[in-house]
């Protein structure tokens, strides 16, 4: 490109003309070096201005109007929130999202790291057992709800297989079941994500110093309690991350759903994102489904302030010991 | 006592009470995340006399690849019976140039953000990281209008454009952290020896960048080809992923229930992404590492 040319000449300080360009070759770039870098990066600022921040405030803008199937300026306040807490559905969807978000985001972290710890033991074929919990999340949440949903087949699955054997009572048809459709949606989701957790909190269990390890060994402590009392509380940072991952995850919880219920049966495993994406284009109720968007924007947002919070509290603290 | 880089001590020679239940505990949680899998394979080589017996767990009496045939060239949706293979190189398409495009600029940004830093360079990320943590739900129906009025709706052009504009901020951070830990004095070198900003990213930091070229590569091929969402709304009919189209094919509310079909169809879909996980191993472990920063 020609704009590379002009950051190109090395002119150790020629006078007042150059001065601007002189001594970016010592320490940062200088602003007229960098005016190609910028030029790199307008397509960026564009994406960020018009595909997020404009799209962001249109959604919300329309979340105030009576749009149905198409936007109108006719602004109605906050009438389209004040009907979406009153739709039975989406306050299914609300507490679906609650059980759903408690159940798998604490059943992920609980088998996730009973795996890690357990590969952490110095176990025989470490590298397979690894590479069985992981592959379910290689797979979309459609090939997993699709799985699931098969498993779960109240004709054919495991339930008459398993009844067909001597256990009569058996039932594992949670998919056609009003009660349990939604933990059938928390099963799946923890077979395909607890590998996740487990990658996660391994890497954080290889990083202990092997000298606490040696220290409680020293001290006799048993095996469980370094673990519960010691090692435990250092991963932090490892369920943090993990914590925030899945709970992004569960806010945005759509084609898993869409493949092992639909939402079914009835709307007894409705979640938000399905609840949004069908009254946006199913159901052309525009203003209500742009409400329900902006609701679940201020989900994520609460979600993601405590830990941008503890973000840069640990940044500032780690800035001050140096 | 232990060998310096063994702290956690030798493994236990020994049989004890907790190394049986250890692997004990390792066998059963292996088996409950093989038993889908096994159950997908088993059952997609049955005929369907021989599902209808419903003995999920059983071996296929003999092999029947027929039904995987089926599923990659006559599964119906609805009334038409094209297979899921249509699907296969739709997603072959949208993969293709969806991860290419976004690598490519990804690592152009992460080179710009982390060595020349030039004016607003902490805004524009920042505000890229939204496009990473906020849900697209609340971008989903502007952008849908937008392409429209651009021409590019319902078309292979739309959904490259979509899954590039929602991999960028995934794919910069990726860059930029990885840039990060490249000595500046590399850089500064190069600009000492008159390399200006496109030289330097040819010459200098492209060839070192191999790694995480690869790891974004890995990251991003198995989102979008995972992509239910993007697919739906703004592939259009004929091009539709093979994640819509097998969820059309096993969802549908008409006619008969082939579940050997359908079982073929899943595992079809599951295919790519799982070899990608199985031959590169370690690296879809660094993608994971690697993608959880942003978390």
């Amino acid at each position: 490109m020609a704009a590379g040319r002009e950051t190109s000449p090395r002119l150790p300080g020629a006078g007042k003309a150059a001065s601007s360009k002189g001594r970016g070759l010592a320490g940062k770039p200088r602003r007229l070096r960098a005016a190609t870098a910028f030029l790199t990066l307008v397509p960026t600022w564009i994406v960020v201005l018009v595909v997020y921040v404009g799209t962001m405030i249109w959604s919300i803008q329309l979340s105030f109007t009576s749009s149905r199937m198409l936007p109108t300026a006719n602004y109605v306040g906050v009438e389209q929130y004040r009907r979406l807490f009153a739709t039975a559905r989406w306050i299914v969807s609300l507490q679906n999202l609650v059980i759903f978000g408690v159940l798998f985001i604490a059943g992920c972290i609980v088998i996730g790291t009973l795996l890690a710890i357990s590969l952490d033991r110095k176990v025989r074929f470490e590298n397979a057992f690894r590479t069985i919990f992981l592959y379910p999340y290689a797979m979309s949440f459609i090939v997993t709800g699709l799985v699931w949903q098969w498993l779960m087949n109240p004709e054919l699955g495991i339930q008459t297989t398993m009844r067909a054997l001597g256990w009569t009572s058996f039932t594992f048809d949670w998919v056609v079941d009003r009660n349990l459709a939604i933990y059938a949606v928390v099963l799946s989701g923890l077979w395909q994500s607890s590998g996740l957790v487990m990658v996660l909190m391994l890497a954080g269990l290889r990083g202990v110093d092997g000298e606490i390890w040696r220290a409680a060994r020293v001290d006799g402590i048993p095996t469980w309690r370094i673990y519960v009392s010691i090692v435990l509380p250092q991963l932090g940072p490892s369920l943090a991350t993990a914590v925030t991952l899945l709970a992004m995850g569960v806010v945005k919880t759509y084609d898993l759903v869409v493949a092992l219920t639909n939402g079914g049966p009835g709307s007894a495993s409705e979640v938000p994102a399905k609840f949004i994406m069908d009254n946006l284009f199913g159901r052309q109720n525009l203003g209500l489904a742009t409400a329900a968007s902006t609701v679940m924007l201020i989900t994520v947002l609460a979600i993601l302030a405590p830990y941008a919070y503890a973000q840069s509290m640990r940044a500032r603290r780690a800035r001050g010991a140096v | 006592m232990a060998a310096p880089q063994n702290p956690r001590g030798p493994r236990p020679a020994g049989v004890t009470v907790g190394r049986v239940g250890l692997y004990g505990f390792l066998a059963i949680s292996a088996a409950f995340f093989l038993l889908p899998a096994y159950v997908m394979v088993v059952t997609s080589l049955k005929s369907m006399d021989e599902i209808r017996l419903g003995a999920i767990f059983a071996w296929p009496a003999h092999f029947d690849l027929s039904a995987w045939l089926t599923a990659w060239s006559g599964a119906c949706t609805g009334l038409t019976c094209n297979g899921i293979g249509v699907g296969f190189w739709n997603s072959v398409k949208i993969t293709v140039l969806s991860v290419a495009f976004s690598v490519i600029i990804g690592a152009i940004n992460g080179y710009a953000l982390s060595f020349w830093r030039p004016a607003g360079a902490k805004i524009v990320f920042g505000l890229l990281m939204l496009g990473a943590f906020l849900p697209f739900q609340i971008f989903i129906y502007p952008l849908v209008r937008g392409f429209a009025a651009i021409g590019i709706a319902d078309s292979l052009a739309g959904i490259v454009l979509v899954h590039v504009l929602f991999g960028l901020p995934l794919v910069t951070l990726l860059f930029r952290n990885y840039y990060a830990a490249i000595p500046v004095e590399l850089f500064k070198a190069a600009r000492v020896d008159g390399a200006g900003f496109w030289r330097i990213f040819l010459e200098v930091i492209l060839p070192m960048s191999t790694p995480m070229v690869v790891v974004a590569s890995i990251f991003q091929t198995t989102g979008i080809w995972n992509d239910f969402l993007f697919g739906l709304v703004f592939a259009g009919r004929d091009n539709l992923p093979m994640t819509v189209q097998l969820n059309n094919i096993v969802n549908t509310t008409t006619g008969e229930r082939f579940y050997n079909v359908n079982m073929a169809a899943t595992m079809l879909a599951a295919a790519v992404p799982l070899v990608i996980y199985f031959v590169s191993g370690r690296w879809f472990v660094r993608g994971i590492a690697a993608g959880a920063v942003k978390g």
